[in-house]
């Protein structure tokens, strides 16, 4: 596997870009992605569920956006719907009096992921910009990542999808379409991520604060998902990543999740 | 030993009687290799249907990845767990009446891994690319990733394979000499060939029992790390139920109990089919009885202590599963129960019933119903509950055509190789027939043991 240090120097070294910024980044192997050998991006997500209104529009922008399969609703009922993120929902109370409680989970792309260590082939690994990156190519499908992770946010292509006609022309060309057999889950919209540096490289600048968000964020309408760098104080996600009200899912486990959750402020 | 066989056999009658297998060919020898051929050829068949749909055809979903291959693939490592286990540590301790069950058993080893290494290639989703999990160096410049007990697994079962294999081909050799002497045509070509020009001189006896010697101490680490690292497949794992520094032993346990399950079935069978009572006593299902005993009481302190530990934990995902298993799955905790604990426990107890050949059959089969039920329990009901997600599993067709495909392939591999190897070893029987036996000293006759030579 090529690692980092390669993957980092190969693309600043790319193509893509121009003019003096170019030539300063080309001198230095790491000065884009990396401060002395470090990385200096961070990608994170906020979720405040007190603004979440369970709306599920999260998971609708996720599908357009990730060329996620429909599988109709006998599959769904077997326990094969692919969702990327889900809006769980737990009711509290007994009736009359009872309260619905929405919580978005996409993946929580751990730092210290339990589905890393255990695939065989690399399929899954971590790469240094904090994403837990997924190739497709790689997967043999053993499953073994499905059952390790607590979030039980994989999903397996049980079968070959299809699109039909017109929505086989609505397909993202930035997205894989995976075939049966391979696993697949939320990449914190990494086309999104990388067409935004693209952009930059070519402009010659950096990354701004907020320049770009994910598409569950994007379709959020009260604004309850913030994506972003949280190592750069600009990005409105690192404004909330240390607020007060926040926690992360099954964080007793070890697993240091990049998804924080804010709690919902009671009445 | 000596006061048990009827009538003291000649050497050409135990050649002869030994011989028989491969020299006589009946009508029912070719309707059960049919029988298991055809079983084998239906689930073979279903196979290239997963291929062709996907995964899912078995019915898994999320949470639960993993079901019958998986179930499949514990359960045949486990049956040939005993195998080569029992020959090996027989050997070890000079135990005489290891003689006429060392060949079936490790025969049983190698059909069975066989059989258990086909799974794990059945079970991943992109069958076509499994060698992408072996260590070499490749065009996508990837070693496999060792972290992973997937690996440690394969790494396991190829080694356990191989040791085994040579285990048995070492042990095959001076049969196959006799063969030689005693087949003509193709089969003698085949023998001659199998033999490696073996001579029986000195030299080859004397080299043959060092490489046993080595061979049989170097196995006992294999086969014990073997279902360690099963079981390290789930207690590595984060998943509750699963999550549990006690599946290393509890599996190597398992794994005896239903391999010495499979040894008396496949005892039972030989010794049925091929005319054997006077190889295969009574004596041998009594001892296989005695060890089977043992381990079915330890098993039942591991089983219990993994559901105990589980519940002192009082973590509520811990409890959802137990909760889900002792309701959801009580069918099949009471098949464990009854098959896995009631049968073995009133009827090993009894000297009469270890010694009745067709009792300990249906131990054996009663053994093996509990340890594939008890597989089902570990692999199913713990994922079902998982953290966050629940759901439920039901085996269809497909699953269940892969279970008897599995049954199949294992008695189609048995049933050919009868036909092939001496199903009792002669040369080591003879050897035995010499070591204990009555010896004329002077004017009356005494019984008399020789001690093995120590290995070394």
């Amino acid at each position: 596997m090529p690692d980092a240090k390669e993957l980092a120097a190969e693309r600043s070294s790319g193509p893509s870009g121009s003019g003096e910024g170019q030539l300063e980044r080309d001198s230095l192997p790491y000065s884009k992605d990396t401060e002395g050998g470090r990385p200096t991006r961070k990608w994170a997500m906020t979720i405040d569920l007190d603004r979440c209104t369970g709306c599920h529009a999260c998971e609708t922008a996720c599908a357009a956006e990730n060329n996620i399969p429909v599988v109709g609703e006998q599959q769904a009922h077997q326990g094969r719907l692919h969702q990327w993120i889900r809006v769980e929902r737990y009711w509290e109370g007994s009736y009359p009096n009872v309260k619905a409680r929405f919580m978005p989970i996409p993946c929580q792309h751990c730092d210290n992921a339990p589905c890393e260590p255990v695939c065989p082939v690399y399929a899954t690994y971590h790469n240094p910009e904090g994403l837990n990156a997924m190739a497709y190519n790689r997967c043999v499908g053993t499953r073994y990542c499905g059952n390790n992770c607590p979030y039980d946010v994989r999903m397996f292509n049980w079968f070959e999808h299809s699109w039909d006609e017109p929505l086989n022309q609505h397909l993202n060309p930035d997205v894989t379409v995976r075939e049966k057999g391979v696993m697949e889950k939320c990449t914190f919209c990494v086309q999104r991520i990388r067409r935004a540096e693209e952009k930059s490289d070519a402009e010659g600048r950096e990354l701004e604060p907020d320049e770009f968000t994910t598409a569950c964020a994007q379709a959020c309408p009260p604004k309850a998902i913030t994506f972003g760098n949280v190592k750069d104080d600009r990005w409105s996600v690192s404004k909330l990543w240390n607020d007060p009200r926040r926690f992360r899912l099954l964080e007793e486990l070890g697993t240091s999740p990049a998804v924080v959750y804010l709690k919902t402020v009671e009445d | 030993m000596y006061d048990e066989l009827p009538v003291p056999l000649t050497a050409a009658q135990v050649n002869t009687d030994l011989t028989r297998n491969i020299t006589q060919t009946g009508w029912l020898w070719w309707a059960i290799l049919g029988l298991f051929g055809s079983v084998f050829g239906w689930g073979a068949l279903v196979f290239a249907y997963q291929i062709y749909n996907g995964m899912g055809a078995y019915g898994n979903n999320r949470p639960i990845y993993w079901a019958l291959p998986i179930i499949n693939f514990v359960f045949w490592a486990g049956v040939a767990l005993s195998g080569t286990m029992i020959s090996a540590i027989l050997r070890l301790l000079h135990a005489g009446w290891r003689r006429s069950l060392t060949r079936m058993t490790e025969t049983l080893t190698v059909c069975a891994l066989a059989v258990a290494g086909v799974f794990p290639l059945l079970h991943i989703g992109r069958n076509w690319t499994f060698f992408w999990m072996l260590a070499y160096p490749n065009e996508r410049q990837l070693w496999p990733n060792y972290k992973s007990p997937l690996l440690w697994d394969a790494t396991a079962i190829s080694v356990y394979l191989t040791t085994s294999v040579i285990f048995w081909y070492s042990g095959l050799i001076p049969d196959f000499a006799i063969l030689r002497e005693r087949t003509q045509g193709w089969r003698r070509t085949l023998y001659t060939v199998l033999c490696l020009g073996w001579r029986g001189t000195d030299r080859e006896w004397r080299r043959l029992k060092v490489l046993f010697g080595i061979l049989t101490v170097m196995i006992i680490p294999v086969f014990v790390s073997l279902h360690t690292i099963v079981g390290w497949d789930f207690g590595m794992s984060i998943v509750p139920g699963w999550h549990s520094n006690i599946f290393a032993p509890y599996f190597v346990c398992g794994a005896l109990y239903s391999g010495c399950g499979a040894v008396l079935i496949i005892m039972y069978c030989v010794r049925r089919s091929f005319h054997l009572e006077q190889y295969i006593l009574p004596k041998h299902f009594d001892n296989i009885g005695k060890v089977l005993f043992s381990i079915s009481l330890l098993w039942f302190y591991f089983f219990a202590g993994d559901a105990w530990s589980d519940w002192f934990s009082r973590d509520p995902s811990h409890i959802n599963w137990l909760y889900f298993m002792f309701h959801g799955y009580k069918w099949v905790l009471a098949l464990i129960l009854v098959f896995g604990i009631l049968v073995p426990f009133s009827m090993l107890a009894f000297g009469k019933v270890r010694r009745t050949p067709w009792l300990m059959l249906l131990v054996g089969i009663s053994v093996n119903i509990a340890m594939f039920s008890e597989r089902v329990t570990v692999v199913i009901p713990a994922p079902s509950r998982n953290i966050l997600t629940w759901g439920n599993y039901t085996p269809n067709w497909v699953g269940i055509s892969v279970t008897a495909g599995a049954i199949g392939l294992f008695g189609f591999l048995y049933t050919l190789l009868s036909k092939f190897i001496p199903i009792v070893s002669i040369w080591e029987f003879r050897e035995g027939d010499h070591a204990e036996g009555l010896e004329r000293v002077g004017g009356g006759e005494m019984p008399v043991v020789i001690r093995e030579e120590a290995i070394g």
